[in-house]
């Protein structure tokens, strides 16, 4: 049984378990304040909108594509229920709806352009990240819309639970992702255009349709996220999400998951954000500057990739430790 | 008695299981040294450890008596050795020249002489004895043969002492095969002593001085090439055949599958007439180049056509084939002759890439896969083709060129398509599996399925054929039925293109 749950997990989530703990401890023992409830709390319901993101991010970066565009759309689905909210009166069910089809219609878009020319995701996205900005801006009239109580439920914290509803939706969808990836016809199709996309032609199996789909789950999640955000916030703020992009790249790399493609984790995922979002909290706990975080963060970013890189070399780590011996 | 070249002795090697113990290799000045084997059996690792490819973990070179210890290929290459290796490593995006001399590419000022490059590469390509290639042509357009005959190009280009050939034939035909034994000849009169891996007999007994013989890791024997017989190589490869378990098929009865009429393509094909039937297996022979490969993709829809129609079976309305997709549904299956870009998923495990195309039939209820079912599968096909590995979870990349491609085989032959295109499906597997292999496509012809094989060799296809279509400059030149045809017959069909495209050209 813990054989096969190691198995579910991979090899790399005790690893960066590891390195978790390691931060919490460190920034336990220097901060008064890190182990409190509301430490935790604030974390429990800043993270939910970044992780949705970075769940998308994984499945798009495990097709070796990538999503510049998930921060605007994340702000103009969330600008969209707002605008629908305050300025139409829309019921909660209907305005959830709309955020979250506007979030699938430009994943939709992405996608399209992609799989239909054959152009670099990264260009396309990066246009997407600039309309869906703009339009944010459109939709709001430039303001931050104030909703109010009306999306509070999503932030406030569940009976019982102490964490927030949003939370919890946050939780559920990195354990769907996780199944879908690895256990599922559709998680081993994305892998397989990560790694051979022209084998996977060459099967008979549509690349397109594919990469069409992933790209429309990551906007579905952008879309998620928006949702999430504008619960925290209780307003729709056309700037946010801002660089949200980069934070979930980072997320999802520290996780593990191969820029090249054909290799991720949801779970791990999961960890990197809980990392990210640990190391920003504790940064500003013991009162570190805002250049300073910046700096530290981003070589924990690149520390994190160079371990992953030695330990996925051929014959792994355990070559850096194999005498190799020459007996004439 | 004089110094060898190379001595190698108690060499060891493991990944998660020893791949080399205590190997032993004497290769000498001006001869030709036969490496067999069967797949896996350690002969690649041997040959990077030769080169510095890869450390060894203990173990002893001598070159000319000197203690020879390389660490990066650049000192292999210091010491006069050179090596064509297993899998091609061409940029696909460079043209041939370009990658001809890819690490001293002339330059003027700075910028790239490229009309010098050009002539160099033509004047290479002629000492070689290659005509088929030009210079300027993209490598990423060449068929995989043309892309092996550059890789020998390449390592033909500067002198060297010793030039290690692994696998070089696997993809060649005859005259290209000729070409190259004739530049061997050339090199070993110079002094040059040339490693040869090959599972091909015939070329092993035509070329080699002295043969040494891995099995697992083993050097089992090592002998001049001319005391020694082919049965007793064979039986020192790998414990002898279970002949009995193939045994001789019953022929099914045949009916039409798949029509072609009028199939053209770019001067690749032109206006090709075949048909292929449940029940049997039609080899198709030619030259490389000649548009076999060409045509098995037309069918399968992974290039568009031109003319010509393909219909299902009689009377009945053309087939729409768009792409591999509806070829797929139309339950046509195509095994691509380039495994390592087309066929297999190099970073991916083996399970995922047996059973990448049957997952369909291996979900619950619930759309998850069944692991225990996927694995029963694996595991079958794994006996059935004797794929060498040490665990489900070993990524493709580390198997045995040869246990690759038995990989993108055993995906498709547990996928249960009615009609099946394989392109060199043998490519450098090892004696025994080959002849499985041919057990496993007559059992498939036998139970209905219709069986497309194209092959460079031609004494394959007449040992498996019931039918044998030539191929020659993109036209079918001939098809012959079982006892019509003999080699000289098929050679000679295989150049008849040339003539009927000049033909042609004279009528217009
Ligand atoms: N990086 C690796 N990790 C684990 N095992 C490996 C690795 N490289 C090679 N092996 C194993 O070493 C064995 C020998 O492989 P090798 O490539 O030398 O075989 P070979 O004799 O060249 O076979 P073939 O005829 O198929 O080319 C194989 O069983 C293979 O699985
Ligand atoms: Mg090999």
């Amino acid at each position: 049984m813990l054989i096969r749950i190691a198995d579910f997990l991979g090899r790399d989530f005790l690893g960066l378990v590891l390195v978790l703990c390691v931060l919490i401890v460190f920034f336990g023992l220097s901060s008064d304040y890190f182990f409190t409830a509301l430490t935790f709390a604030t974390m429990a319901n800043q993270l939910p909108a970044l992780l949705v993101v970075a769940v998308g991010m994984t499945f798009v970066l495990i097709i070796a594509g990538i999503d510049l565009s998930v921060g605007s759309v994340m702000a103009l689905s969330g600008a969209l229920l707002g605008f629908v909210l305050v300025e139409l009166q829309w019921s909660i069910p209907y305005a959830i709806i709309a955020c979250l089809s506007l979030g699938l219609l430009c994943g939709f878009g992405n996608g399209f352009v992609v799989a239909r020319w054959g152009i670099p995701s990264f260009i396309v996205t990066l246009g997407m990240l600039e309309i869906a900005r703009g339009g944010a801006y459109l939709v709001t009239g430039s303001q931050t819309l104030f909703i109010g109580s009306k999306v509070q439920w999503i932030s406030a914290p569940l009976p019982l639970l102490s964490v927030s509803s949003g939370f919890v939706a946050a939780m559920i969808v990195v354990i769907l992702g996780q199944i879908m990836l690895s256990r599922t016809v559709f998680g081993r199709h994305m892998i397989a255009v990560g790694s051979n996309d022209e084998a996977v032609r060459l099967s008979g199996i549509s690349v397109r349709s594919i990469r069409v789909k992933v790209f429309c789950l990551a906007g579905f999640l952008a879309g998620v996220g928006g949702l999430f955000q504008v619960g925290y916030l209780q307003s729709a703020d056309p700037n946010a999400g801002v660089g949200l992009e980069l934070s979930a790249i980072a997320a999802v790399v520290i996780g593990g998951t191969s820029l090249a493609g054909g290799r991720g984790s949801v779970i791990n995922t999961l960890l990197g954000v809980l990392i990210i979002a640990v190391l920003q909290t504790g940064l500003a706990q013991i009162g570190a500057s805002e250049p300073s975080k910046r700096v530290i963060t981003g070589v924990v970013i690149i520390a994190a990739v160079i371990v992953d890189v030695l330990r996925h070399r051929s014959g792994g780590i355990a070559r850096y430790f194999k005498a190799f011996r020459r007996t004439p | 008695m004089t110094l060898p070249f190379l001595q190698i002795t108690g060499l060891n090697k493991s990944y998660a299981t020893p791949v080399l113990e205590n190997t032993h290799l004497d290769i000498s000045a001006g001869k030709v040294h036969a490496l067999m084997g069967a797949n896996g059996a350690g002969k690649t690792t041997l040959c990077n450890i030769i080169c510095g490819i890869t450390p060894a973990d203990s173990g002893y070179m001598q070159r000319l008596g000197r203690p020879y210890q390389p660490d990066s290929i650049l000192d292999a290459h210091h010491a006069g050795i050179r090596m064509v290796m297993q899998e091609l490593n061409l940029i696909a995006d460079l043209t041939v020249a370009e990658n001809l001399f890819f690490e001293r590419l002339p330059t003027r000022y700075g910028i790239l002489n490229l009309e010098q490059l050009h002539t160099d590469a033509a004047t290479l390509l002629h000492t070689v004895g290659i005509n088929e290639l030009s210079p300027s042509q993209k490598v990423g357009d060449l068929g995989i043969g043309q892309q092996q005959l550059l890789e020998i190009a390449r390592a033909l280009a500067l002198p060297c002492q010793l030039l290690i050939l692994d696998e070089p034939t696997a993809a060649l035909s005859d005259p290209q095969v000729d070409l190259l034994f004739n530049n061997i000849k050339r090199l070993t009169a110079a002094g040059t002593a040339i490693l040869y891996i090959s599972h091909r007999m015939e070329e092993i007994k035509r070329i080699a001085d002295d043969i040494s013989v891995l099995r697992d890791g083993h050097t089992v024997f090592s002998g001049s090439a001319e005391i020694v017989s082919t049965q007793t190589l064979i039986s020192h490869m790998a414990a002898p055949l279970d002949e009995s378990a193939q045994g001789e098929t019953t022929p099914a009865k045949t009916k039409p599958a798949l029509r072609l009429r009028g199939i053209g393509r770019n001067e690749r094909l032109r206006g090709i007439d075949l048909d292929i039937q449940y029940g049997e297996i039609l080899g198709i022979a030619g030259l490389m180049g000649s548009g076999r490969t060409e045509l098995l993709r037309a069918i399968y829809g992974a290039d568009q056509i031109n003319e010509g129609k393909i219909y299902p079976d009689v009377d009945k309305q053309p087939l729409k084939l768009k792409s591999p997709v509806d070829a797929v549904a139309h339950g046509i299956g195509l095994i691509p002759e380039d495994r390592k870009q087309q066929g297999v998923f190099l970073t991916q495990s083996i399970r995922f890439n047996v059973s990448f195309l049957s997952l369909n039939r291996l979900t619950n209820r619930w759309g998850w896969i069944d692991r225990v079912g996927e694995h029963k599968v694996i595991q079958q096909q794994i006996e059935a083709l004797s794929i060498k590995c040490d665990s489900l979870d070993q990524p493709a990349a580390s198997l045995s060129g040869g246990n690759q491609q038995k990989l993108s085989i055993a995906r498709w032959l547990i996928r249960d398509c009615p009609i099946l295109l394989f392109d060199e499906p043998t490519r450098g597997v090892d004696i025994h599996t080959k002849s499985q292999i041919y057990g496993l496509l007559r059992a498939q012809a036998a139970a209905g399925k219709a069986v497309v094989v194209v092959s460079s060799e031609n004494s394959e296809l007449t040992g498996l054929s019931d039918r044998i279509a030539v191929m020659s400059n993109g036209f079918l030149t001939a098809t012959f039925e079982q006892g019509d045809w003999t080699s000289e017959l098929i050679t000679a069909a295989a150049f008849r293109g040339f003539d009927a495209a000049r033909q042609s050209v004279h009528d217009k």
